[in-house]
């Protein structure tokens, strides 16, 4: 598994106008939330809807505007699960994994993914096509075992299930191309 | 909507207008739209009856409704009709259009959308008949039942607001705390600290300003409490903590909503912004002097942000790193102010008390515990989802009489409480009333109120994994006995359920379990060896058979077990070779077939298919 | 102006304190040695290695905190060698045996501690994570070119986003004040972890009492020990008849 506080550099590599307008969208978080760096957390949540995920050089720029030591922007960055210093995958298979997934066979949907996709939780697909994750728990633990695939809910998961989840979403992504 | 109100008796007027505007003989619809009815399709239960509302015409013969979690989960997606009362389990869109001739325009009940009571195996129509529901105490859970959590005006019909207006207009803050020491009300959100104390400290305390915060961060896995309460009551939240802000003295709270609850986010953020368009947040709420405003704030996921000085830390834009207490937040919090902080339970709690008195309230639940408290039943149990009961009420009656019991014919073995700071009891404890003493006497805590049944197909070794590997992710990794002793604790575990582990290991498991928990300086530390110590006080002998015998009892530890094929049972369907992912299956159809016990994966793909029931699996008996 | 003083007991002893000092400072003014690793003085107290831990409360309520974090507060009891406390710091410096070995700080204190045993995986980690390279960074350079990333068993220390940092003034405080780094211990064996110790007393008295026995320095513990073992170079010798 991936550690969180690791960052892809090869992905990261911004051509010149691409920083310019990066700072721009950064710039207009910063003035939502008024450049308090007590809303951080909401600043670097909303840097990373906006951009995808959380770059390095706008996490360098946030932290040049804000005033901020540097190694701060990086330790909150790494500290909290929802921040990723990583680009996103085109889809997000994220496995829950409360309690109540757990007794339900959670693990087992979990180690599907995993070889269907042929990666491990944290990291995504070498075309960048699925990303797979795991989240402490969603809170829709009466249906457990849990699945959220861009945010939206499969519940009740087996492994069985899993290989069809992921050939209609192969089927949808056919059908978007076309 | 309702415009600004600008006085009690504005309030009075609109909610009567309201009622009246509604008076009339219709049908209300009611789609349960919280998270496990969601999970189950209710958006498109939803649409296909606002669909067909309207190409029928019916708008002006019947209310429809979106509400948040109804509680009952297994029953997913819940439709209920009113005022008849009448409860859908399991509803498809393609039910609608029946629904809707038979039910609503005819008066029939659709006996195959309806609750089949397991022991009559008779259907029970009626919401209040069927047991998982009678036998709940549903204070709070039912006004979810009521109204659409994105309408102010459901919110005012139900009465609400009114127990801030009678505080703001009869009561001053100081008899407001009393009230709520009187209640004997404790937090809910897993410590029990009694809340009339912590704000009668709070509003002692000289600091100013004053803030109060919601813990909406509920990280416990398997608890979805406040989630319920959030999504489908926010204003009943916003409510208390107006009082509370009253009370102790604040002009500023927050609402820390965790990152991985969107919807909650975007339901309390609406419900703030009609308060305040309501004039019931900001400067002089209903007409009087007192201001008052609250900010919806968003976790990034971090379990130990739900612990208080981490949470404050995380709104002050920091890492979530625990500080040492004293000095209490009630004492110097954020922005070392003092700082009320309570669940989103204990909050939405507090206008009933207002409204029907402290001793109401405490007539409710046992002597150490008033009131009732949600707990979320979930895993291997019949009826999962929220249920609401008083303090005191014993596990048996939550898990049997509201529960339904185990599904599958299998038999219970026990059932984890409070989340991971919790620990497991087993079936010897059935009896045990849930109450905050009684659970810490027993070794775990009431926590937040989750509550996973577990059968006998549960490893009670592998669900301490389970926890101690969550606490060791979780950990903010400041004190080296919470940081170096989950990862041992958690190695250890792993040896033991991969069959390496040693009589040794579980003495100095025991051993360094005592001192995490004793030497941290947090919650998360303090209670993060209770998962271990408490499945090792009840549940020794599962422990011993994985190191002795190499066998995991309950048939989950991968390592220890073989999926096998019974012979006398296999009818040679092929079944089961279609669908192993491994290839480790091999038989000529209408033959015996055979697991590869070196290929198998042990995913269960066949055990689930096999129609004959012939496979099964097996540990222990030397490999 | 008067500062406020407090009155407490330290292992019994009626003492009195200025308001605002922690239990640590205290123990240190009456020259009660409680064992720190990650508390130094000149720099802000953090409270990571939890080994300056002591029991405080009345008999029966008490609880465990780390004296280098917490004030001392009137009336307020406080025991720096119970049985209870020198049996979690042995745990922790067991701990921290397997996993920094070549730590001389590492293995004095657990010499001095009496740890015989290292039963835990054994790796052979560099960095303890006690912060202080952090705070001497930020508060004695004023700097902060370095700080804590990750959470967890992904908790680490370095440079802002992993690279060369323009901040650090190269000044090697970090280097200076590191325990894990000050001093490379010579002693453990690939096979034993443990060193054979350079300093060697435990107080023994706490593995039949329940309690400390003397006003001696906790450390000297050579009371109950039987006749012929090891006695420390400062020839305390006070046996048990």
């Amino acid at each position: 598994m991936s550690s969180a506080s690791s960052t892809d550099r090869t992905a990261v590599s911004n051509p010149a106008a691409d920083i310019e307008d990066m700072k721009a969208k950064v710039d207009a978080v910063l003035e939502d939330h008024r450049h308090d760096r007590g809303e951080l957390i909401a600043i670097l949540l909303d840097t990373q809807d906006i951009l995808g995920y959380l770059p390095v050089p706008a996490m360098k720029y946030i932290a040049e505007r804000l005033n901020i030591p540097p190694i701060d922007i990086f330790g909150t960055a790494t500290f909290y699960r929802s921040f990723k210093l990583n680009p996103p995958g085109r889809h997000t298979c994220t496995i829950c994994m409360g309690t109540a997934c757990h007794v339900r066979g959670g693990p087992q949907v979990l180690k599907e993914f995993e070889r269907q996709l042929g990666i491990c939780a944290g990291q995504t697909t070498p075309d960048r096509e699925y990303e797979l994750e795991t989240v402490a728990c969603v809170g829709a633990c009466a249906m457990g075992p849990l699945v959220l695939i861009d945010g939206e809910y499969h519940g009740n998961m087996s492994s069985r299930k899993v290989p069809r989840l992921l050939r209609r979403l192969d089927r949808e992504r056919a059908e978007e191309t076309q | 909507m309702t415009g600004r109100i600008s006085s009690p008796d504005e309030l009075k007027q609109a909610r009567t207008s309201l009622e009246q505007a509604r008076e009339s003989a219709r049908d209300i619809i009611t789609v349960c739209t919280g998270p496990g009815c969601v999970a189950s399709g209710a958006g498109e239960v939803a649409d296909a009856f606002r669909a067909q509302i309207k190409e029928q015409g019916l708008e002006d013969r019947v209310t429809f409704r979106c509400t948040g979690c109804h509680g009952f989960c297994a029953l997913a997606p819940v439709v209920t009709i009113d005022p008849a009362g009448i409860c859908y389990g399991g509803v498809k869109p393609a039910d609608v259009p029946t629904i809707l001739e038979r039910t609503v325009g005819a008066g029939e009940i659709i006996d195959r959308l309806v609750y089949t009571h397991p022991d009559t195996g008779q259907p029970v129509p009626y919401e209040k008949d069927i047991p998982f529901y009678k036998h709940q105490d549903r204070l709070l859970l039912e006004e979810n039942r009521r109204i659409d959590p994105e309408s102010i005006d459901d919110f005012f019909v139900l009465g609400g607001y009114e127990a801030l207006a009678r505080v703001l207009t009869d009561m001053d803050p100081e008899a407001v705390v009393q009230e709520i020491l009187d209640s004997g009300l404790r937090g809910r959100g897993g410590a029990g600290f009694p809340t009339g104390r912590k704000w009668s400290i709070c509003r002692q305390n000289p600091g100013e300003p004053k803030y109060i915060v919601c813990n909406a961060d509920e990280g416990d896995p398997g608890a979805f409490m406040d989630r319920g309460i959030l999504e489908g009551n926010p204003h009943r939240v916003i409510e208390g903590m107006c009082i509370g802000a009253y009370a102790i003295g604040a002009s500023e709270g927050f609402v820390y909503v965790r990152h991985e609850y969107p919807i909650a986010v975007r339901n309390i953020t609406r419900a703030v912004e009609q308060a305040r368009e309501a004039g019931l947040l900001g400067e002089g709420i209903l007409g009087s002097g007192f201001a008052f405003d609250l900010k919806v704030v968003m976790g990034a996921g971090a379990f130990v942000c739900g612990e208080e000085t981490a949470l404050i830390a995380s709104l002050e834009g920091r890492t979530g790193e625990p500080k040492q207490r004293p000095p209490f937040p009630a004492q110097s919090g954020y922005r070392n102010k003092p700082t009320v902080i309570n669940n989103v339970e204990t909050w939405a709690s507090v206008p009933h008390i207002i409204t029907r008195g402290a001793g109401w309230f405490s007539s409710i639940g046992s002597e150490g515990s008033k009131g009732t408290k949600i707990f979320s039943l979930v895993g291997k149990v019949e009826n999962t989802g929220l249920v609401e009961v008083p303090m005191g009420t014993t596990i048996r009656q939550l898990v049997y009489d509201i529960g339904g019991g185990i599904p599958n014919g299998k038999e219970f073995k026990g059932i984890q409480t409070g989340g991971p700071a919790g620990g497991c009891l087993p079936a010897e404890l059935m009896d045990l009333p849930i109450d905050f003493e009684a659970l810490a006497e027993a070794g775990t805590i009431m926590g937040s109120g989750g509550m996973i049944v577990m059968d006998e197909s549960t490893c009670m070794v592998d669900i301490a994994r389970y926890f101690t590997r969550f606490l060791e992710q979780e950990s903010c990794g400041k004190c080296y006995s919470c940081r170096k002793g989950t990862q041992r604790m958690r190695e250890i575990l792993d040896d033991i359920c991969e069959g390496r582990g040693t009589l040794e290991q579980l003495e100095l498991l025991e051993e360094l379990g005592h001192t995490v928990n004793e030497a941290s300086m947090c919650g998360l530390g303090q209670n993060a060896a209770n998962p271990v110590l408490s499945t090792l006080r009840y549940f020794r002998d599962e422990y011993e058979a994985h190191i002795t015998e190499r066998r995991c009892p309950a048939g989950v530890c991968t390592t220890l077990i073989r999926y096998q094929i019974q012979e006398s049972l296999c009818d040679g369907c092929h079944a089961c070779f279609k669908v192993c992912p491994a290839d480790a299956i091999s038989g000529e159809k209408d033959a015996v077939h055979v697991i590869d016990p070196d290929v198998c994966i042990k995913c269960g793909a066949c055990l689930e298919v096999c129609p004959q029931g012939a496979i099964s699996v097996v540990s222990g008996g030397g490999e | 102006m008067s500062v406020k003083t407090i009155s407490l007991t330290l292992n019994g002893l009626p003492v009195e304190v200025y308001e605002g000092t922690t239990i640590l400072e205290a123990a240190k003014l009456y020259g009660i040695n409680i064992p720190t690793l990650c508390s130094v003085e000149g720099l802000s107290s953090y409270g990571a290695c939890r080994l300056c831990i002591v029991e405080i409360g009345p008999p029966g309520k008490t609880k465990v905190v780390s004296s280098c974090t917490y004030p001392c507060e009137e009336g307020m009891q406080v025991r720096t060698h119970s049985a209870r406390i020198i049996k979690a710091r042995k745990m922790i410096l067991e701990l921290m045996v397997c996993s920094t070995p070549a730590s001389k700080v590492v293995q004095d204190l657990a010499s001095a501690h009496g740890v015989t045993t290292a039963r835990f995986r054994r790796e052979n980690e560099d960095c303890l994570l006690c912060g202080l390279c952090v705070r001497m960074c930020e508060e004695q350079m004023m700097a902060r070119a370095i700080g804590f990333v990750g959470r967890g068993p992904d908790r680490r220390i370095t440079t802002a986003f992993d690279e060369l940092s323009d901040i650090c003034r190269h000044c090697g405080g970090c280097m200076y004040i590191c325990p894990a780094c000050q001093l490379r211990c010579q002693g453990p064996s690939a096979e034993t972890t443990i060193c054979s110790g350079c300093l060697n007393f435990s107080p023994s008295c706490a593995e039949v009492y329940d309690d400390q026995q003397c006003w001696m320095p906790p450390e000297c513990g050579t009371c109950v020990r039987p006749e012929g073992d090891y006695l420390p170079a400062t020839g305390h010798i006070c046996r048990e008849e």
